[in-house]
């Protein structure tokens, strides 16, 4: 398995019934049965893709008695979103720039030159 | 300044080190293509701010290749690539390397979609070879903050 954290969190998210029960943790906490119950799986399976979950710090276990309910830690989920948001920002303030440069360019294009197919 | 500009959107696929980003202007593909080909235009928008920008050779044909330098008080960058499929108005496939991390690439298709009504949706996918390298990208030239942020991702991955 890979080291780093954020690819651990990603490859996590890589198959869909992880995401499917990371969307339904995301509404509530609940236990591994609960969270078998709508798919055509052994509850065994589950445990196996809710370790992976929680590898990937997506997910805890509480002690809670006999019912150890799955808690999604959302905190993760809130700073994977900021950390591509940063980038997202960076990427909008270049292509203001480049706005700008489209509004300054004159409206006529220069003619083709020889050979450009259009 | 229009309102019908989109906002840019970022997608990190979760499946393969990719990073897609996609924009809407509002301006036809043949301008658009031409403010990513034409150094003196490109030189107005591809730099970040507060930061130089000196292009040493932008050569945008198939086979062609580019460098370009950002400096700052604290020194130089060198950033480089080739050009290796470039369709006038439509498509740009190019590499792109820091001159800092020289064994790591970054494959680039840009392609420029002609909406119609003189606007143009632009999307640059970025592909690297590990996930490893696909988030040092993300969070490459990234402020105080978020190095911040990443360490307190790693303590909280860590528990």
């Amino acid at each position: 398995m890979a080291a780093d954290p954020l690819s651990r969190v990603f490859s996590a998210l890589a198959d869909p019934t992880r995401r499917d029960i990371v969307a339904r943790l995301a509404v509530g906490d609940a236990t591994v049965g609960e969270l078998a119950a709508p798919y055509d799986v052994t509850v065994q399976a589950v445990s196996k893709h809710l370790r992976v979950l929680e590898d990937a710090g997506l997910v805890s276990r509480s002690r809670e008695a006999q019912r150890r309910p799955v808690h999604l830690e959302a905190e993760v989920f809130d700073l994977m979103t900021k950390w591509i948001e940063r980038y997202r920002r960076q990427a909008e303030e270049r292509y203001r720039r480049l706005d700008d440069v489209l509004r300054s360019m004159p409206e006529e294009d220069p003619p083709p030159q020889g050979g450009n197919p259009s | 300044m229009t309102a019908s500009t989109r906002e840019t959107q970022i997608v990190a696929d979760p499946d393969v080190p990719l990073v897609r980003i996609t924009r809407e202007f509002d301006a036809p593909p043949s301008k658009v293509f031409r403010a990513h080909t034409d150094p003196d235009l490109l030189v107005q928008w591809l730099g970040p701010r507060g930061l130089e920008m000196r292009i040493d050779h932008y050569d945008c044909r198939p086979g062609g290749s580019y460098r370009y330098v950002h400096s700052d008080a604290n020194g130089e960058y060198g950033f480089r690539g080739c050009f290796h499929e470039v369709r006038p108005d439509e498509l740009i496939v190019q590499t792109f390397t820091f001159e800092g991390v020289p064994d790591g690439v970054a494959l680039e298709k840009l392609v420029l979609e002609d909406l119609g009504d003189g606007r143009t949706r632009l999307t640059v996918t970025s592909l690297v070879d590990s996930f490893a390298d696909r988030d040092a990208f993300l969070a490459s030239g990234m402020e105080t903050g978020v190095v911040q942020g990443y360490e307190r991702l790693d303590e909280v991955l860590a528990r």
